[in-house]
């Protein structure tokens, strides 16, 4: 019998954190407030106390030093999982992530490899101030070399962080704030990996596919239980890696609804609805009975809060989203 | 008001007779005498940096001397005006000859572009003494962290000249140095190799390894947020990392008086509080003895030294930038002209020539062994062929992803069909 912990998302991340950094004495936690204050979303706390602070280090307040020093210890072979504070200030340490993280592995033909991830909490709803509710994913799916994790469970946020911890290749590991404390669900306290790169069906249905990841699962699925009420049954899938992309199940879903919608919380044009889009007409034209709908942030700058929730994707805008997929 | 007294350090100390004898050696009370002056000057002088002389070894050290107080060893005939590094006849000679591969390389890769064999490449020619004199001074364990411009620094490191050809002809291959060459893969952003250089320190202190690392990069780097990251966390954690500035005085056109304000670049390790000390880049030996008193104080710290330190190798790019670039649009051949007086090769032949230690036939075996291994290496490179295109795919990560598996099979499909003069630009 598996001992499990009634975690938030944000507490099994850190219980992920402790878990890895326990059983690898090469995995180090950087970053801005993470040593002796815990993390501003105490995502470390305690592991400073517990690991010391050659393990679980302060930073000066720089991320592309961040980011820069944590590819030099990479490429040594050590596998650091640097913070960015939140995801909006990832910016000055862009350069680093697509000139360098994404590359050495090609640019040296496999000679160094960059066992790293790179953890942010992304999104808004939390009312935050400016810069700190933006979702770039789509930044960093774009770019070759990386894969792009986004968690939308406490267990699966541990056992995706762990295979990232533990994948060869760097990792972008971002974590939905929103939900970091939304609820709770049991986390097993030993060792475990959720695979990066495969989707998990949160609901079954067969009238339309629904695609979505991270803070967004939350809202689908109670648009998609909604809509059941009144004998709309939707396949509601998480997609949990937006790079690379589980192909495979987004188009399994898809034949069996003929039908689908995209739901994200950053904006329609170059985002991710635009991608699955794209491989759901090149893969499964023939299925389709309807145009794909993208539920997603507008193409504006992301708000300041008053105006945050009209902004992100609502329970009700995705409902409407589903009903003229389905109704067409 | 003492600035004006002490404008410069190196002039204060020779012409002041309690601090300098006839022969420029330092009498005993100098160390102590010089702490009150260098009390006395950072009080009223901060920028000017500290005064002190180069004996390597004793308590007051080479990173004890004024920022703009530039260490020398040869002047610009060979004479000697310094302490000479502990390097026997065997070494000195190997060093020569490595600046004159250096050299010849470097004027063959540039005529290899030339002829279109070759693509874009930055040449090297002027700083010899720099990247030759410093990657001496590395232990085989030390690793290097290069910018895209050392290859003379690679070569003492090394690595096969194959390997830097074969970068600069288009192949990634050319970075994947044979295991035991502690060579960084090339960096073309600026600066950006820093933060990595500090990293890869900061990760041999945690495991107690005892390591170096240099790393080098240019003058106009020294602008970029990455050298201030990335230096500024090397004095925070006290890696073991030595910051090696070529500067060579152009970033492209821009000259160095345009990179910043500061008398020095030696003086930036100020703020961080690290080292800072320049050196006589177009000097060999006095970059040796610099690099190898930085790369020692690197691997065994002494309880009141901060590891890391940033050297500023005064030195001249004689060439272009690259070979895309034409560089008597922004620079006078005076200057060039200048420069070319100073150089490193001839200075080191002069005073080796003057010790006995090469005469003329040594010179003529030296020069034809090089131009063999130079022209071995380019026929090694130019015999690679062209990668198969699931090269493209192979390294992308460690194990390739199903869509870039379809991505190569569609495209290896085709090319099956259409053959390769469909793909292929000749």
């Amino acid at each position: 019998m598996t001992e499990t912990q009634n975690l938030t998302l944000v507490q099994a991340v850190r219980d992920g954190l402790h878990t890895e950094l326990r059983e690898d004495d090469d995995v180090v936690v950087m970053g801005q407030d993470v040593g002796k204050n815990g993390g501003v979303f105490r995502a470390t706390e305690g592991l400073f106390d517990e690991f010391g602070g050659d393990r679980v280090i302060d930073t000066p307040l720089a991320e592309s030093g961040i980011v820069g020093t944590a590819v030099g210890m990479a490429a040594m072979g050590m596998r650091p999982v640097p913070e960015i504070q939140f995801s909006g200030f990832m910016y000055p340490g862009f350069d680093q992530i697509v000139s360098h993280m994404a590359r050495f592995r090609t640019r040296s033909r496999g000679r160094f490899t960059l066992p790293m991830t790179l953890r942010a909490p992304y999104g808004g709803g939390i009312r935050a101030p400016e810069h700190h509710s933006e979702s770039k994913e789509a930044f960093y799916a774009h770019e070759a070399g990386l894969k792009v994790v986004t968690p939308s469970t406490p267990r699966e946020a541990k056992g995706l962080l762990a295979a990232s911890i533990r994948d060869p290749d760097p990792v972008i590991f971002l974590e939905p704030k929103l939900i970091y404390r939304a609820f709770r669900e049991e986390v097993p306290e030993e060792p475990y990996t959720v695979p990066i790169g495969e989707a998990a069906t949160r609901r079954e249905g067969d009238d339309v596919a629904v695609f979505t990841y991270g803070a967004m699962t939350r809202p689908t699925l109670e648009a998609a239980e909604t809509l059941g009420e009144e004998g709309i049954e939707c396949e509601v899938v998480d997609l949990r890696t937006v790079s690379p992309l589980d192909r495979e199940a987004i188009v399994a879903a898809f034949e069996k609804t003929g039908r689908a919608v995209v739901v994200h919380e950053a904006p329609k044009t170059g985002g991710l609805a635009g991608e699955i889009t794209a491989i759901l007409q090149e893969e499964a034209l023939l299925y389709q009975e309807a145009p794909i709908g993208r539920v997603t942030g507008f193409d504006v700058p992301y708000p300041l809060y008053a105006l945050e929730d009209y902004y992100l994707p609502s329970a009700a805008r995705i409902e409407e989203g589903i009903l003229e997929a389905v109704e067409f | 008001m003492l600035a004006k007294i002490l404008p410069n350090s190196s002039e204060f100390v020779q012409k002041c007779p309690i601090l300098s004898q006839s022969d420029g050696r330092s009498l005993i009370a100098k160390p102590l005498f010089l702490s009150i002056i260098n009390y006395l000057r950072k009080r009223y002088y901060p920028g000017g940096g500290r005064i002190g002389h180069a004996k390597v070894g004793s308590t007051v050290t080479v990173f004890d001397r004024a920022y703009d107080d530039t260490v020398r060893v040869l002047d610009e005939d060979g004479e000697v005006v310094g302490d000479l590094p502990d390097l026997d006849e065997g070494s000195l000679v190997e060093m020569y000859r490595h600046m004159r591969l250096a050299r010849h390389f470097d004027g063959r890769a540039v005529s290899l572009q030339r002829q279109g064999r070759m693509g874009t490449y930055p040449p090297l020619s002027g700083q010899e003494g720099a990247q030759i004199g410093s990657a001496y001074a590395l232990d085989a364990d030390d690793w290097m962290v290069p910018s895209y411009r050392e290859h003379g620094a690679a070569l003492v490191h090394g690595l096969p000249l194959k390997q830097t050809l074969l970068y600069w002809m288009g192949h990634e291959d050319g970075n994947n140095a044979p295991p035991d060459v502690n060579v960084f893969p090339v960096a073309v952003p600026i600066a950006s190799q820093v933060p990595h250089a500090t990293g890869a320190a900061w990760a041999s202190k945690l495991r107690g390894e005892d390591d170096a690392f240099i790393c080098y990069f240019g003058d106009g780097a020294t602008s970029e947020g990455d050298f201030h990251e990335g230096v500024n966390f090397a004095g925070v954690f006290d890696t073991p990392t030595v910051f090696f500035c070529n500067n060579n005085q152009w970033a492209i056109s821009v000259p160095r008086e345009r990179q910043t304000r500061s008398a020095t670049l030696a003086q930036k390790a100020e703020a961080y509080g690290i080292d800072g000390v320049q050196v006589d880049g177009m000097d060999p030996l006095a970059v040796y003895s610099v690099t190898e008193a930085a790369l020692e104080k690197a691997r065994d710290p002494e309880a009141d030294r901060p590891r890391p330190t940033l050297i500023e190798a005064v030195q001249y790019r004689f060439g272009a930038h690259t070979t895309a670039d034409d560089p008597t649009v922004y620079r006078e051949d005076d200057e060039v002209e200048r420069w070319k007086d100073k150089d490193p090769i001839d200075r080191l032949e002069a005073y080796l020539r003057d010790e006995g230690i090469l005469d003329d036939e040594r010179v003529a075996e030296i020069e034809s062994s090089i131009e063999a291994q130079v022209a071995d290496a380019i026929d090694a490179a130019e015999s690679m062929a062209r990668p198969e295109p699931r090269e493209l795919f192979e390294h992308a990560y460690a194990e390739l992803p199903p869509e870039l598996e379809r991505q190569y099979e569609a495209f290896a499909a085709l090319r099956d069909e259409r053959g390769d003069a469909a793909f292929l630009e000749e």
